[in-house]
């Protein structure tokens, strides 16, 4: 299937039924149960999912392949929003340019940024990406101002008037996909459920689902495995004929268009933006993401992408009435006890339970969640091999 | 003339001089031994060849061109190959991966953005990679990951991934220290086989002088950065020179 094999194909197939049915796969609990909290499928959180995802798959074609650890992804992610932005401001309320001219600034500036930093490896190429993202940040808060609209970001008014579209007076503008409104959706309703199919869900995740095809296709190339090779041993490569350094800025450039995808898609889906996107705590988000689900695996990348997100949006809703809710069978004295052992654990403090994880899976899963994937498979396999040989070894006596 | 013509090199490191006035010249289609007591200069002359390191002084020619100042994988690319003393091969990636690797670098060149094309559908290249491993015998183990490799396995990818490339002239930097007698005699046969099937012009950098006098056409003996004499194997033997910088050093 589109030049994939097997196996690929077979993936590509879960993440689109995955992506397409998401709104009913994340939102498994009725609406009035207690459980309710836990459902992830309204369009804010699943437009977060599959933007994280397309920008943590793209760090991974750096990371994952090269082995080039960039701590200043996000600066891309800032440039291709402020990008989008102006497209909206200047010519029109549509995505498409916006996000394409997200993408072409992204990839500009990643060139720039790889042609420098390239020149140094390990530690100090990741303190010159972190650098230049620091330095991006910087720009953006203060001295480019006029441009970025400093601390408070960018809006789209009325007054900026783009060329193709009409914003009412006083209204902030939305993004459209001719004339369909990214905010628009189609709730329904069956039971107890509510499920909203949201029209910037599914465009975001078309490109997510382009995205990831085409990091199939770069992984499964001579290219990709050039960039492995590059993680490998450069010094291998350099006597084998090839030179390390421009597939070292390619696969950058590639990583920073789709943090430009990314940022454009923000802001397509909420028409602001402001500098903390390009904060190095954004920057080092998208590295946990990407170990968090798998260094260097195809799929790896979008579940840590998804896996974070859900915490930071989940976790953090929990307080304390509610944990007193799900102990209350339990008698008082106890019942607060636990509560007051979990508190740290929730609410604001959904970091302490993310890091928690994070050592876990570093300690125990060195692959990511995707190598846990794996074992269990594995273990199931191996349950059905012993089945099968125990049938086996069982018919035998009986002929 | 000579493939590979190296004349009035001089390396200096601070206050030592490595090289000083090197002269060789090596026939095509030959192999040629380059021997010496540990220090002589051996692997600066080499690094000098590939472009790691530049000679103060000197010119080195390959076929007709200078290769000074160029970049290793640019004189890879003019068909120079090298194998290194502990083998250098892509220990994360798959035996076959290591070969076709080379194969790409010699279709291609140095750099091409081939990122939409499926690696299995290279019919041409892996036939050729599978052939190449069928040689070293090491058809079996196409899916291993070559860090899991025996060092002797390592060797013989390393001199696989060499091969594949069809340089014009190998150099290799002591390939068998550290093997076993039974592997290094492999080896000697392999690289035999190797000069006469392939064409390979061929230049070694060995301590083991079994290895040498088994396959050596031309000895050049350094001795603290100065060639002492370049002769057949059967005048090395008898040279009282050599014995004396060398092998009667060796025999205390």
């Amino acid at each position: 299937m589109l030049g994939l094999n097997k196996k690929d194909a077979g993936l590509f197939t879960i993440v689109i039924v995955l992506t397409m049915l998401a709104p009913f796969i994340l939102n498994p609990f009725p609406e009035n149960s207690e459980l309710a909290q836990f459902n992830a499928g309204y369009p804010d959180l699943m437009q977060r999912f599959v933007i994280f995802g397309i920008f943590a798959i793209g760090f991974n074609i750096l990371f994952g392949l090269t082995g080039y650890l960039s701590f200043g992804h996000a600066a891309f992610l800032g440039v291709g929003s402020y990008a989008a932005i102006w497209m909206m401001k200047l010519l029109t309320l549509n995505v498409i340019p916006a996000i394409i001219m997200g993408i072409i600034f992204a990839g500009l500036c990643g060139g720039g940024v790889g042609f420098v930093a390239r020149s140094r490896s390990g530690i100090y190429f990741s303190i010159l990406t972190l650098a230049f993202a620091q330095m991006s940040y910087a720009l953006a808060y203060s001295v480019l101002t006029p441009i970025t609209g400093g601390e408070t970001g960018l809006q789209i008014k009325a007054t900026d008037s783009p060329l193709m579209s009409s914003v009412p007076e006083g209204e902030i503008g939305r993004a459209n996909l001719f004339g369909l409104e990214m905010g628009s959706s189609y709730e329904l309703s069956v039971g107890g459920w509510l499920f909203t199919f949201n029209a910037g869900y599914y465009i975001a995740a078309v490109c997510m689902l382009i995205a990831f095809y085409l990091s199939i296709r770069l992984f499964r190339s001579p290219f990709g495995m050039m960039l492995r090779a590059v993680k490998s041993n450069q010094q291998r490569m350099n006597y084998t004929g090839l030179n390390s350094k421009p597939y070292t800025l390619a696969a950058f450039v590639i990583s920073g268009m789709y943090a430009g995808l990314a940022g454009g898609l923000m802001v397509a889906m909420d028409t602001q933006v402001g500098p903390e996107r390009m904060f190095w705590t954004a920057s080092g988000e998208v590295v946990l993401m990407a170990i968090l689900g798998g260094v260097g695996t195809l799929i790896g990348p979008v579940l840590g992408a998804g896996m974070i997100k859900y915490m930071e949006n989940i976790i953090s809703k929990i307080n304390d009435n509610i944990l007193h809710q799900w102990f209350a069978f339990m008698p008082d004295g106890i019942e607060d006890f636990m509560v007051f052992i979990i508190h740290p654990f929730i609410g604001k403090g959904w970091h302490l339970t993310l890091g928690i994880v994070f050592m876990l899976v570093v300690i125990f899963l060195p692959g990511g969640l995707v190598e846990g994937g794996q074992r269990i498979g594995r273990l199931f396999g191996r349950k059905k091999r012993a089945e099968a040989e125990a049938e086996s070894t069982a018919k035998t006596p009986a002929e | 003339m000579g493939i590979l013509e190296v004349k009035g090199v001089n390396k200096r490191f601070g206050g030592l001089q490595a090289l000083g006035d090197v002269n060789l010249s090596v026939a095509e289609n030959s192999v040629h031994a380059i021997i010496g007591p540990n220090g002589a200069g051996k692997s600066t002359l080499l690094n000098c060849l590939v472009g790691k390191l530049i000679p103060d002084t000197g010119s080195v020619m390959f076929d007709g061109n200078s290769v000074l100042g160029r970049k290793p994988h640019e004189i890879n690319q003019m068909g120079i190959s090298r194998v290194f003393q502990t083998p250098e091969i892509f220990g994360d990636l798959t035996v076959m991966e290591n070969i076709l690797i080379p194969c790409f670098a010699k279709r291609d060149g140095s750099f091409r953005m081939h990122a939409f094309e499926g690696v299995n559908h290279e019919t041409a290249l892996m036939e050729k990679a599978e052939n190449i491993l069928e040689d070293v015998n090491m058809a079996e183990k196409r899916d291993m990951h070559a860090a899991s490799l025996s060092r002797g396995d390592k060797r013989r990818l390393e001199m696989a991934m060499c091969l594949v490339q069809e340089p014009r002239l190998l150099l290799l930097d002591e390939p068998t220290a550290g093997m076993a007698r039974a592997d290094t005699n492999n080896t000697i046969d392999l690289l035999k086989e190797i000069n006469q099937k392939r064409d390979i012009t061929m230049c070694i950098i060995e301590h083991d002088m079994h290895v040498v006098f088994s396959l050596a056409e031309r000895i050049t003996v350094l001795a603290q950065g100065t060639p002492l004499v370049e002769d057949t194997p059967e005048n090395i033997k008898g040279n009282p020179k050599v014995q004396e910088a060398y092998l009667g050093e060796s025999q205390h």
